[in-house]
């Protein structure tokens, strides 16, 4: 399917060809950017939708980041006395928590695009990838409020002294939730490719995350694993994304501009491949799933 | 006028069966081997590779060929099966074709469903909004369209409140306003009309009428032959994935009512119940000018069981019911444990009573109360013939004016 606009001898110019097969890379991006009000309608539903009928409503979007935080604090601080190179633990583990957390919210919504959208997807079309897109966005909107509720604490531990100010690196901090969302699209849409037909994956998907959380530096710092393994270990990019994000307010941590480089290579990598199979199951997945 | 869609060669293929937890295995195992260099070790050797894959694949569609100009209202026609839905999914871009391709002028707005996409917990207000940008309208265009779908829809007391709360005719309403305000070159519409009440159904109707006449082009897909009679002026009837004929809608609903009658070979029996159909016949006497319908038939039944009663439907060509009477009715029922036994029924002067045009009758045996133990669907074809008589001295009545039957009125003007 795409768009052509092509006059031919004949004079005949088709808005629209529908055939069986056409190049990988037609990803019609355009057709993307003619529905974007579509997308946003996604997001606002999203949004208005989670919590309607709560009592709380919106305020939930503090409450799990808050909890989680003091569950964090109380089990790998309190407990495990896991060390947190020196940084408030109760910080350090929702600095981790609230940006994990907008990774893994995407990249859960978007893996399920094909199946939880079959429904509208064998009645109707619009660019498929308006799905996932509008996912990464209102997560996005929830992560913006969570780093409220972040900078209020972190502004009331740097006002009790803990040594803390925001400088120069903050302006890093844009780009690293551009690279979270990039690769949370892109594993996303990878992964919900592959589970219209292996349904497996959705299995794998729900303690798939959790593993990768633990692989990650969320709940310790990189300067807990042994040195020569760290090359490896930083080979997963969200763990270069996450000690980033810390740096960011911290000031301390483990980072290699080297690994970010990779892990930024990787990020692209996955999210064109992720944009390439997506676009290639989209056509015939009503047939499969 | 300007060929607005071109449809050539066009195939669908489906693979049947189920893909099973081993499908990911065996994928992987082919996708190793072809990187390796060597066959598939999953792939059959020789001949069997033909005979195995032909059996799991079905065409839906099978090279199809046909134009549609700009402001044509073209019905499809077909069973079950016959490949409407796919050719509506290919033309609605909700699936890709195997084989072929179509070409489409100006833009196109699929209806295979109304209100798709509506989310329960939006308002009416948010829902319209919703639904107009998956049918793929701006946020401006549906602005601009707003107090129109609203009206239309004729739930504006209710616009502000959760879809959830919504009745399903309302939902419905609310769907086929938004779809009704596309304003598209293309109109594709399956079999929607089916839900909502009659009135609805009428101003639905009347609305797509209009969007014909407004010169865009309608496909529209339906049982209801009365409503594809209306609307379409042209018709493809579909067969076993293929175009088996293409003309003016009232041959092509002719042409399909004729293949509805079925074919059965006596005897047929239900060998469960026990029971045999020896024969079945209908005679029509027509004797000046009424006509008279008799069933008759040869029935046995060897076990014994409840009551058994047999009865004899008459429906239209679109299925609509217009009798069901038998034995039963009459107290009267049949004998078991006993050899061939004769059935008849007598409707004299049927002709009074029914509308000409066709009808079909079915045939059904069913225990007491309402088990049905034996059934011929459609075993024959009736055609009531426009005999002038005492109702008919003015015009001769239509199904599609004047329903289906005629109730012995008396006029008078005084």
């Amino acid at each position: 399917m795409k768009n052509k606009k092509t006059t031919t001898t004949l004079e005949e110019t088709w808005d629209l060809v529908i055939e069986p097969k056409t190049s990988w890379f037609q990803l019609h991006l355009a057709d993307l950017w003619r529905y974007r009000d579509l997308v946003l309608l996604f997001v606002k539903r999203d949004l208005s939708v989670t919590y309607k009928q709560t009592i709380l409503g919106p305020v939930w979007f503090l409450i799990q980041p808050l909890f989680s935080t003091i569950i964090f604090t109380v089990i790998f601080g309190k407990i495990a006395k896991i060390p947190t190179d020196g940084i408030p633990p109760f910080l350090f583990y929702m600095a981790g928590n609230v940006a994990w957390g907008y990774f893994a919210n995407s990249l859960n919504g978007t893996s399920n695009t094909f199946v939880k959208n079959s429904g509208i997807f064998g009645k109707v079309y619009f660019p498929r990838l308006a799905i996932p897109l509008s996912i990464v966005i209102s997560n996005l909107a929830k992560f913006a409020v969570q780093l409220l509720l972040f900078a209020g604490f972190y502004s009331y531990f740097a006002l009790s002294g803990a040594g803390l100010k925001i400088d120069i690196n903050i302006l890093y901090l844009p780009v690293i939730i551009l690279q979270m969302a990039i690769l949370a699209l892109g594993v996303g849409v990878l992964i919900s490719s592959m589970v219209t037909k292996y349904r497996d994956l959705t299995v794998l998907m729900t303690f798939g995350v959790q593993l990768w959380m633990y692989a990650t530096p969320v709940v310790y710092p990189v300067s807990q694993v042994p040195e020569k393994y760290q090359f490896f270990y930083l080979l997963n990019p969200m763990a270069v994304i996450i000690e980033n994000f810390k740096y960011i307010f911290f000031h301390k941590g483990t980072i290699l501009p080297d690994m970010i480089l990779i892990s930024w290579i990787t990020t692209v990598v996955i999210f064109f491949l992720g944009l390439l199979v997506f676009n290639r199951v989209e056509k015939g997945f009503m047939d499969t799933v | 006028m300007s060929t607005i869609i071109k449809v050539e060669n066009l195939s669908k293929e489906y693979r049947l069966g189920v893909l099973d937890h081993g499908a990911m295995y065996k994928d992987l195992q082919a996708w190793w081997a072809k990187l390796r260099g060597k066959e598939d070790p999953n792939s059959l050797i020789g001949e069997n590779i033909k005979s195995e894959s032909m059996e799991d694949r079905f065409w839906a569609l099978q090279d199809l060929n046909f134009e549609i100009k700009a402001g044509e209202s073209v019905g499809i026609i077909g069973k079950n099966g016959a490949g409407k839905s796919t050719l509506l999914k290919i033309l609605s871009r909700v699936t890709t074709p195997t084989q072929g391709s179509v070409k489409i002028k100006g833009r196109v707005a699929s209806l295979l469903e109304v209100g798709t996409g509506f989310h329960p917990e939006l308002t009416g207000r948010e829902n319209i909004f919703l639904n107009g940008a998956i049918m793929g309208l701006s946020k401006i265009e549906v602005k601009k369209r707003f107090d129109a779908i609203v009206d239309f829809s004729g739930v504006e007391k209710f616009i502000d409140t959760p879809v959830k709360r919504y009745s399903s005719g309302m939902r419905v309403r609310l769907g086929f306003a938004v779809a009704a305000h596309l304003e598209p070159d293309i109109l594709i519409v399956d079999e929607v009309l089916a839900v909502g009440d009659l009135e609805f159904q009428k101003k639905c109707l009347g609305k797509m009428e209009d969007v014909g006449k407004e010169g865009r082009t309608v496909i529209f897909v339906s049982h209801n032959m009365g409503a594809v009679q209306t609307l379409c002026k042209r018709g493809i009837y579909l067969h076993k994935g293929a175009v088996s004929l293409d003309s003016n809608i009232n041959e092509v609903v002719g042409s399909y009512m004729t293949v509805d009658e079925k074919q059965y070979k006596f005897p047929i029996s239900n060998d469960n119940a026990g029971i045999t159909v020896e024969s079945l016949q209908i005679k029509i006497i027509q004797k000046k000018n009424y006509i008279n319908l008799t069933l008759l038939g040869l029935v046995s039944i060897q076990k014994k069981m409840g009551k058994l009663a047999f009865a004899i439907q008459v429906k239209t060509k679109d299925g609509l019911l217009v009798s069901s009477i038998g034995s039963k009715i009459f107290n009267q029922y049949l004998k078991q444990n006993k050899g061939n036994q004769e059935i008849s029924l007598t409707c004299p002067e049927i002709n009074r009573y029914l509308v000409p045009g066709m009808y079909l009758l079915s045939f059904i045996i069913f225990k007491e109360p309402n088990k049905r133990l034996l059934e011929l669907e459609n075993f024959e074809a009736i055609e009531i013939p426009s005999i002038r008589t005492y109702y008919t001295l003015g015009a001769i009545p239509r199904q599609r004016f004047h329903g289906v039957t005629l109730l012995p009125w008396q006029v008078k003007i005084q």
